[in-house]
């Protein structure tokens, strides 16, 4: 049923038609159409990854649209930017704020608000007034004068609210705005989205938060995989359409099957915290030969907890077991020595070093095993590296090959590379196949079930759901930083899964 | 591109540049001015080793000229106290490494850049210097100079010494862990410390390698003449860290060999010699030497913005 929720009688503020947009060989958006009423509050709705990020940044200017038309009040802009957004009228309060850390609130505001020209005065006085104005107007508590540096995230949240505001936006994007808003905050939030909506701006609303959608939104449009599957008046759904909506298709039964029953427990958490982490009362176990799942929605609280596992913040609260020792890791190489290994998700900013030779990479993190007395043995680093080259299938002119050189899907397979000759007894990854291709997916998919085959826990944190559903043993689920369920193979399909990670009824079903 | 593009390029250019002076000023390669030449060049190439490691660790030292006076002061005046040779060399090296140390922990340990760390701490040797030495030339006693041989068995120790500890060096990079945690380091810190290397620890012990070689520098500077000066390090920081660049060691860290260091060096330090032979004004050599280093730099820009299409 697309779009025959529209109010008749008003002209869209903001359409976009069959917008496509790829990314090398990622198609992020194949033709989503969405329109924007004045007046409206329109709510995007979709999994991570559907597009919702993409979609947002066409409409702000920083990504070009491969095709499709875009019209703003009715005329038709091409090549758009982000300052002719801003002169169109359009505002985007992004997740995480865009502000100036040196700066005043009121500097931050000021510059938010007018294009001057180079040589033009600025009447300082005159901005503060403004500035603390625009406060007022969202009953934010903050003095104009402060540093945003010294702001709290949420702070910084409303000054940029304060910024959209003040631009007399005409279309004001929010993408998820309440992620780390406290209540009190929210409902300011909630009172500014109102009566923008009363001021006839279109507002494009973006929240995992079900419960908020409803409270706030007129229509609600869905992504999935990139496409949009339906607009709809938010009255005309129940939650459960909702999440339908969002998870909609079948998982494939292209994972390599499960085989043998898992072993002994070697990982076991009890009420694990970490305040620097936000990450609290986790319990569970992880055995020999079993795959866990992570499922939960960016920003959950599951890189965190890997991130206590390895002892980069290391944990607060709770205990660790390991093969059933209760153990203390405070730092990355501890983790090492005790048979952990971690995958980490920013290949790029933390995996592989891509000016170096694919084999050295391998070997960084065994220097103190494998060189005894420190003298590098090329002969045996290359063995070692050829070898994974072989069993892992990475293509690459060879050990020589700097990471640099290589794809996505290989440079990946360099990393778990890295981590399997430590010979761990635990392996950490964290979203394996993320910005890989779908021929690489499936080769790390059967390279993660070989290892659990060869009795390696596995610990596999993942935002794409038919992955986690596919290739999990048991798929433990997170929200805001707890666990909220813990499902098994059996009993997990999409919409348990995703029921959990958006807290609606988060119940234990193992 | 090959890996060692930077080191064939600027090898090639130092052997046009020594090519065309055997054919138009053969007198260049004569053997006491060039072999005097070659033995002055050698506490830089010390100094420019240290150097280099620190730039590929991702940062930069450039109190190495004050350090290098300081540590020539102390060797000077521990022997002209009397001091047997040996102590005195000791003393400089030794000094050498507690003010790299002090250059680690503010930057390792403390997480202060390292540009403004090294600033203060070469304005605060320098100053140091002149309260205690008021800008005095100090004469050293006999049996320094040369190590008390005669000139051409002084040249070659030195020589030896430089070219002995730049083979070491370059093998370390190369072949030992320590190596790959300086290029690992360099070029990500953060990936580094995911895999089990302490960048902290490896960084401090860069700095203070870097003060051990700028005191092993000074020594070897010492020796060539019968006084020394407490400025005799003014400049050192602009010369390493050119022929580093030159070299081909990425300023961005994590990239470069010694071996490019060396012929950086040679390269730099020919250009004046090379004006005067050719019978041309030596006020050429800055810019000569300041286009060498453009086009390096211009290089390597061509070479990221590459990368990155």
């Amino acid at each position: 049923m697309p779009d025959n929720a529209s109010p008749i009688g008003l002209k869209p503020i903001l359409k976009l038609t069959e917008i496509r947009k790829s990314f090398g060989a990622v198609r992020a958006l194949k033709g989503v159409s969405f329109e924007l009423l004045p007046g409206e509050v329109h709510a995007l709705l979709g999994e991570n990854g559907a597009g919702k990020s993409t979609l947002i940044k066409v409409i702000t200017g920083a990504h070009q649209p491969d095709g499709g038309r875009l019209e703003v009040a009715g005329i038709e802009v091409s090549h758009l930017t982000p300052s002719k957004a801003r002169e169109l009228g359009i505002a985007c309060i992004y997740q995480q704020p865009a502000l100036f850390p040196d700066l005043s609130v009121a500097e931050n505001i000021a510059l938010r608000l007018k294009k001057t020209g180079v040589l033009s005065r600025v009447r300082w006085p005159q901005q503060r007034a403004h500035a603390v104005e625009l406060l007022g107007q969202i009953g934010a508590e903050i003095s104009p004068d402060a540093e945003v540096r010294s702001l709290s995230m949420p702070e910084q949240q409303l000054v940029e609210i304060a910024c959209a505001l003040g631009s007399g936006a005409k279309i004001v994007i929010m993408d998820e705005p309440t992620a780390s808003l406290t209540q009190k905050e929210q409902h300011l939030l909630f009172k500014v989205v109102r009566d923008l909506r009363a001021s006839g701006v279109g507002v494009v609303y973006i929240s995992h938060r079900l419960e908020e959608i409803f409270a706030l939104a007129d229509r609600v449009t869905v992504l999935r995989d990139g496409e949009s599957v339906g607009t709809n008046a938010v009255d005309t759904l129940t939650e459960s359409q909702m999440i339908k909506l969002m998870v909609g298709r079948e998982v494939a039964s292209i994972y390599p099957p499960c085989e043998g029953a898992p072993g002994e427990v070697v990982l076991s958490l009890k009420n694990l915290g970490c305040a620097a982490g936000a990450v609290k009362g986790v319990t569970l176990d992880v055995r020999a030969g079993e795959i866990v799942g992570m499922a939960g929605l960016v920003g959950a609280g599951r890189t965190e907890l890997a991130r206590i596992l390895f002892g980069i913040t290391p944990a607060d609260a709770g205990e660790i077991f390991l093969n059933g020792e209760k153990v203390m890791i405070s730092s990355p190489r501890e983790a090492i020595a005790r048979g952990i290994a971690y995958v980490p998700e920013d290949r790029r900013r933390h995996g592989v070093i891509l000016e170096i030779p694919i084999a050295h990479n391998m070997t960084m993190a065994i220097h103190p095993k494998f060189f005894r007395g420190s003298i590098l043995r090329f002969d045996a680093e290359s063995e070692l590296a050829a070898n994974f080259i072989r069993d892992l299938g990475i293509k690459a002119y060879g050990p020589e090959a700097p990471g640099g050189s290589l794809s996505g899907g290989n440079q990946q397979k360099v990393s778990v590379a890295r981590w399997l000759a430590t010979k761990p007894k635990l392996l950490i990854l964290d979203e394996p196949t993320q910005g890989v291709d779908v021929g690489a997916k499936s080769e790390i998919h059967k390279i993660i079930r070989s290892l659990a085959k060869d009795g390696l826990a596995v610990l596999m944190i993942s935002s794409d759901l038919p992955e986690v559903l596919g290739m999990s043993d048991r798929i433990a689920v997170m929200r805001g930083g707890e666990m909220t369920g813990l499902i098994a193979k059996e009993h997990a399909d999409a919409h348990t899964v995703m029921a959990a990670a958006l807290g609606t009824n988060g119940k234990e079903v193992a | 591109m090959n890996k060692y593009f930077r080191e064939i390029t600027v090898a090639a250019a130092l052997g046009l540049l020594l090519l065309s002076l055997a054919v138009f000023a053969p007198h260049f390669f004569q053997f006491q001015p060039f072999t005097s030449r070659l033995t002055s060049q050698m506490p830089v190439l010390v100094a420019a080793i240290g150097i280099a490691l620190v730039i590929m660790s991702r940062q930069i030292d450039i109190s190495i000229g004050s350090q290098f006076s300081m540590c020539a002061i102390i060797a000077g005046v521990t022997a002209a106290s009397g001091l047997p040779l040996g102590v005195s060399i000791a003393a400089a090296i030794g000094a050498g490494a507690l003010m790299g140390a002090l250059n680690g922990v503010l930057v390792a340990y403390l997480g202060l850049p390292s540009i403004v760390v090294t600033l203060a701490t070469m304005v605060t040797w320098q100053e140091a210097l002149r309260l205690w030495q008021q800008g005095r030339l100090l004469n050293l006693p006999d049996g320094i100079q040369w190590f008390g041989l005669s000139q051409p068995a002084g040249q070659t120790v030195v020589i030896s010494l430089a070219f002995l500890l730049l083979v070491g060096a370059a093998f370390a990079m190369k072949h030992l862990s320590a190596g790959r945690f300086i290029y690992a380091t360099g070029s990500d810190a953060e990936a580094a410390r995911l895999a089990g290397i302490d960048p902290k620890r490896t960084t401090f012990g860069v700095f203070v390698l870097m003060g051990a070689l700028a005191g092993l520098a000074a020594v070897l500077n010492l020796v060539q003449s019968p006084q020394v000066q407490p400025n005799c390090g003014d400049g050192l920081e602009l010369k390493t860290i050119a022929a580093a660049v030159v070299g081909g060691v990425a300023i961005s860290g994590g990239r470069g060999t010694l071996w490019g260091v060396l012929l950086g060096i040679l390269l730099l330090a020919n250009v004046n010699p090379a004006l005067t032979h050719f019978h041309q004004p030596p006020y050429w050599e800055k810019a000569i030497q300041g286009l060498v280093i453009l086009l390096a730099v211009f290089a390597d820009g061509l070479r990221s913005r590459k990368a990155q299409t």
